[in-house]
């Protein structure tokens, strides 16, 4: 096979079944098992080819870890999509996403009784949107993933079409996300002006040679960060995310709150890669051109945001009584973790971020999949008194769920510590002590709510009723996540290693 | 032989994977108990020989063993390899062998617990990471051996969740066990950044390398900012787990936990993990000599403070909690002046009669129907002969009584304190020693003495099961005779040329720090010292004569009481701990939950928002009408966030040109 057409083989699977997905649905009426199997199999076939992109000798050395330029093929491809490199590992990030999600619904949606065919439809096309967004080298291709994505799930929150707060969820994430369109492709179209191309690789080509126009570039950072940051729900454009993610049903909040939002991130490193001049050439500057003056206001900026977005986040989510809710604020204090990898503007943090998203996925998706085994119809059960004496009836659940709040936290031996290592490590080379320690002290912050659920289902009793779970499927998203969380953890170079070697 | 050191942690982490798999499946309790004592046991056998063959042919330089290779990221590698010396090695015998002994009381103890292979699972738990905190080579594994310990710690303390248990803000032990948690890990804290820092500045985080680094620079690290605020931020982390002002309040609530915990993990070995930390970086502390001034001047006052608060509680749990507190000040005052042999020293022996007096405390709730009220107690000595006779071992121990174990290790601290610090020092820690012996021995007499002040219909004392007095009696022996092993100069020189076999063993682990710290190989053997011995003596038995007079030889306690009417400001005082958890609610937590939820909760999302749309209502009118058709009326607020959000980033980016 043509290396170009095997590293291009996720964006064309994606594509493929996002294309095709409605049509099987037409085809094949009431048959919702096979369309189940249809979208696993989309994320299976990616992974696979992933692996294969993985084991061939070009992935570390060849000429696709710097571009496809050497046939027609890869020139075609070039200017629209970058492939091969770290954006092979988004493909991996987002297939495992959308597997822990697709089991835990299946379970999910019988109990609510939604399980409408539609569902799967979505998720491949917010799946595609996703890659697209990993692989962009220009900005509309870009656009498009993010669009392609975001409108997916601005239904996939109103999936629950009978009940208000799903719907309420939806509109709100429609109009909010809507209006962030509007600074994104607006701060697109800046970046366009002040330097001419929508390619990428040009973009950077210009900003490092200075030949921007510096108002047009200021403004296009902006309006681009307003944008993306609505994206990544930091704040202080984060407050659709509580109530979206609440009211949304459990398991799409799962893959919105970590696939979606990984989807932001990698849109930040692949815009800021290219905007933002490289720390040494920022720290070795003798001159200072605006372009040096902006990379370096952005990153302030970008550091603020972080440092308030991990505050809020974890401090509102203090006082959260239910777990969904308190999952949703957690999440937001997660998004401003994540964003120390864009401030430190080196591989490390790019490295970081990725590593830290996927051990995000793993440990968040695993506590919405137990959120959604233990919650009841139209949204009751939700509270933490609700978890009390879980234990009990439910020990592996509640065994899981505490790895997974332990892995959130950050505690060792678990993915969550080296993500949070990784991330707090390189802000700190790269000269932001001050945020490091603000970060460190938001995540003693966050052991509060995070241990309180632990109490809630270890030291204290149930009364009433114990708790009947239905869990078949989900079973499955729950083993992989533990699994995620515990080799991250033991084993977290077999992951860092190569993503720093990409980055690199 | 030492390539076999991961055995030492691997056994009991097997022991903890296999009980909490099929531990509930085991109807015996006895195999249950069999099995996570014999793994500790094992493990412990196995560092014996390590202990022997070190005897035998002496290390000079650390041993390391790799495992495994946990990290390596081109800029940033790490293994999971453990490293021997004679720290290492002494502290891992501490763990298991009073791990064990441990183990095997709480077979009695824990009988009949519905929760019995959970709590050997914990146990197991436990020990394994203890080991891997005293026996990695670098920060990273230690500081997974230090979350480890305080998450098993965070178990135990809970683990009769379904029990009351007092104080403040706490009413059940669920309360407790969080307390400890969030108090160790605002420690944890100081140990990260710390750990980020040595990792910059350094660029290793192996204690062999940085120990390498810091020898071949010696001259040009000495007071540099960099190691001074390195060296605070771990003592902070210290302090937290070795409960030191101002992180000393969550240890007496961990009091909440079955007994046998609190002589394990909150007496003898996760307690004294930050004086491992420091011993450990030994060097790096003795570079930063502003930090070691702080530790002693922290330690003295821990020490003192800890052991008036002592004086006055009744329960025996918390008497020995509030011990333990001071004792573990005596040991960072002595860090805290560079002796840090004598600070292993009194580690060693702590866990020796600390261990037994809270087996001993246990052995009485045991037969008491878990009363801990000592007013409620009294006249024990006849039903339980055993405990009586190795509680009193123990009480002479820590009193410091010439031959027993405390009063060789004590001892050396005061002296070494005098000796590297100064006679106000000294003087304080001479006070605090007082106390202990008094504090003490105002338990022996309560609890053991005289009438019997319990309800004899209801409660029955008898004596604990052999499982629970076998331990009792192997840990009198060694608080009894463990003193021999670091005999003072001043005494063993007429045995031996160099008697003291503690420092000679540990002498290659401090060489460096002791060089850097200015100390002489050669001992003076001043006639000072025969005197401070003297004093120390002489306070010990006038303190525990006068605890005699007061509890023993007057029945009615006059003289006590008369004290407390005398000086009810002070009593008060002590009696509620200083007030110290009180003031943090209200300085601390009470402001960071208000300002959660009135604050950022209501007070922005509600007010400043809303104060923000109806100020600026002539704009949003039209905007707001349009979204309210369709909307419940926080989108637009929310929105409204977002634009203002813009424009302040996107005017800084304007104007920062």
């Amino acid at each position: 096979m043509e290396i170009q057409v095997l590293f291009s083989l996720p964006l064309i699977i994606a594509s493929f079944f996002a294309v095709f997905m409605p049509v099987f649905d037409a085809i094949l009426k009431k048959n919702k098992q096979i369309i189940f199997l249809f979208t696993l199999l989309n994320f299976l076939l990616v992974i696979v080819a992933d692996i294969f992109i993985f084991a061939s000798p070009e992935f570390f050395t060849g000429v696709l870890k710097s571009g496809l330029e050497n046939s027609d093929f890869g020139k075609f491809l070039s200017d629209a999509v970058s492939l091969g490199g770290y954006t092979s590992f988004f493909d991996l990030l987002f297939a495992i996403a959308g597997i822990l999600t697709l089991f835990a619904a299946k379970d999910y949606l019988k109990k609510e009784s939604y399980e409408l065919k539609e569902f799967y439809s979505l998720v491949s096309f917010s799946f595609a949107g996703m890659l697209f967004i990993a692989h962009a080298n220009n900005l509309l291709i870009l656009f498009l993933g993010i669009e392609l994505m975001s409108i997916s799930f601005f239904v996939l929150s109103g999936f629950f079409r009978n009940n208000i707060l799903s719907i309420e969820a939806s509109l709100k994430y429609f109009i909010l996300g809507a209006f962030a369109t509007g600074f994104l492709i607006f701060g697109f179209a800046m970046l366009y002006g002040a330097t001419g191309s929508l390619e990428l690789k040009v973009i950077a080509q210009k900003i490092s040679f200075n030949q921007v126009t510096p108002i047009y570039f200021a403004l296009a950072i902006g309006l681009i960060f307003v944008g993306l940051a609505f994206k990544a729900s930091t704040f202080p454009f984060h407050q659709w995310a509580p109530d979206v993610y609440t009211g949304a049903p459990t398991v799409v909040t799962g893959f919105m709150s970590t696939a979606g939002k990984t989807a932001a991130f990698a849109a930040f490193i692949v815009i800021t890669k290219a905007i933002f001049l490289s720390n040494l050439v920022i720290d070795n500057a003798t001159v200072n051109p605006p372009v040096i003056a902006i990379t370096r206001n952005s990153r302030e900026i970008l550091a603020i945001i972080a440092a308030l977005t991990m505050l809020v986040g974890n401090i509102t989510a203090l006082m959260q009584t239910n777990v969904k809710r308190m999952l949703a604020f957690s999440s937001v204090a997660h998004a401003g973790y994540i964003l120390l990898g864009i401030v430190s503007n080196n591989s490390n943090g790019w490295s970081g971020i990725v590593f830290y998203a996927f051990a995000y996925v793993f440990m968040q998706i695993g506590a919405f999949v137990i959120v959604s085994l233990i919650e009841k119809e139209n949204g009751s059960n939700l509270n933490l008194s609700d978890y009390n004496g879980l234990s009990k009836s439910h020990p592996f659940l509640s065994a899981s769920m505490a790895i997974f709040m332990f892995s959130l936290v950050g505690l060792p031996p678990f993915a969550g510590f080296f993500g949070k290592y990784y991330l707090f490590l390189s802000v700190i080379q790269s000269g932001y002590l001050w945020l490091a320690l603000v970060a460190v002290i938001a995540s003693i912050i966050s052991i509060y709510f995070y241990i309180g659920l632990i109490i809630n289902m270890y030291f204290k009793e149930k009364e009433g009723e114990p708790l009947t779970v239905q869990c078949k499927t989900s079973g499955i998203s729950i083993i992989l996540s533990l699994i995620g969380v515990i080799f991250l953890g033991i084993f977290p170079s077999l992951l860092m290693n190569p993503l720093l070697n990409l980055f690199k | 032989m030492y390539n076999i050191v991961w055995l030492i942690p691997l056994l009991p982490l097997i022991g903890f994977i296999f009980l909490g798999l099929v531990g509930k499946k085991l109807k015996s309790e006895s195999l249950i108990g069999t099995i996570g004592s014999a793994t500790v046991g094992i493990s412990f056998l196995i560092a014996f020989l390590m202990f022997l063959k070190m005897l035998s042919t002496p290390l000079e330089a650390p041993v390391i063993v790799n495992v495994y290779k946990w990290i390596s990221a081109g800029y940033f590698s790490i293994n999971i390899a453990y490293q021997i010396d004679q720290l290492s090695i002494l502290y891992t015998m501490i763990v298991t062998g009073v791990g064990f002994l441990i183990h095997i009381y709480s077979i009695g103890y824990m009988h009949g617990d519905r929760g019995f292979f959970r709590f050997f699972a914990y146990l197991n738990l436990f020990i394994f990471m203890m080991l891997n905190l005293v026996l990695a080579n670098n920060f990273l594994l230690t500081f997974l051996g230090w979350e480890g310990v305080g998450l098993s710690s965070y178990l135990l303390i809970g683990f009769w969740y379904d029990r009351k248990f007092q104080g403040i803000r706490i009413i059940w032990t669920g309360h407790a066990a969080n307390k400890a948690f969030i108090m160790n890990r605002i420690g944890d804290f100081g140990f990260l950044i710390a750990m980020f820092m040595i990792f910059v500045n350094f660029g290793t985080l192996e204690y062999t390398e940085l120990h390498n680094i810091l020898v071949s620079n010696t001259i040009s690290y000495q007071y540099s900012s960099a190691i001074g605020i390195i060296t605070i931020l771990l003592f902070l982390a210290a302090t937290g787990k070795s409960a030191q002002i101002p992180l000393a309040v969550w240890l007496p609530d961990a009091m909440a936990g079955p007994t046998p915990v609190s002589a394990l993990i909150h007496a003898a070995t996760m307690v004294t993990a930050g004086i491992f930390l420091v011993a450990r970086n030994s060097l790096l502390f003795a570079l930063a000599p502003s930090t070691m001034n702080v530790i002693a001047v922290i330690g003295i006052s821990t020490a003192f403070f800890a052991a008036t608060i002592g004086t006055v509680q009744n329960g025996i749990k918390k008497v020995l909690a509030y011990s333990t507190v001071s004792q573990l000040g005596f040991m960072f005052a002595a860090l805290g002046v560079g002796a840090y042999t004598a600070a292993v020293f009194h580690v060693m022996m702590h866990a020796f009669f600390k261990g037994l007096l809270f087996l001993g405390a246990g052995s009485v709730m045991h037969g008491m129907h878990n009363e801990e009220d000592i007013k409620k107690m009294g006249g024990l000595q006849k039903y339980m002969p055993i405990t009586y006779k190795t509680f009193y071992v123990a009480s002479l121990a820590i009193a410091g009584i010439p031959l027993f174990a405390g009063f060789f290790s004590k001892d050396e601290i005061m002296w070494q304190t005098y000796n590297h610090g100064s006679a106000i020092a000294w003087f304080v820690l001479a006070l605090s020693a007082f106390m202990t012996a008094f504090y003490m021995f105002r338990l022996v007499n309560l609890v053991f003495h005289k009438e019997e002040r319990f309800d004899h219909k209801h409660i029955h004392p008898h004596e604990s099961p052999k499982t629970m007095t076998i331990p009792l009696i192997i840990l009198s022996v060694l608080s009894a005779l463990g003193g021999f092993l670091g005999i003072p100069y001043i005494l063993g020189f007429w045995f031996s040329h160099n008697p003291n076999f503690l420092d000679n063993f540990l002498e290659p682990v401090f060489k460096d720090a002791n060089v850097v710290l200015g100390f002489s190989e050669n001992h003076q053997l001043g006639g000072s010292e025969y005197l401070f011995m003297l004093i120390s003596v002489t306070i010990a038995l006038f303190s525990i004569w006068t605890a005699y007079k007061w509890y023993y030889y007057d029945d009615k306690w006059s003289v006590p009481r008369k004290l407390v009417l005398k000086f009810k400001g002070i009593y008060k005082l002590l009696w509620n701990k200083y007030f110290v958890d009180e003031v943090y609610f209200t300085t601390i937590v009470d402001p960071l939950i208000t300002s959660s939820r009135e604050g950022l909760w209501k007070f922005f999302d509600v007010k400043i928002i809303d104060g923000l749309v109806n100020g600026l209502a002539s704009i949003t009118t039209f905007f707001g009408n349009q979204v309210r058709k369709i909307q419940t009326g926080f989108a637009q607020t929310y929105a409204i966030v977002m634009l203002a959000g813009a424009i302040i980033l996107i005017s800084w980016l304007f104007f920062g040109l």
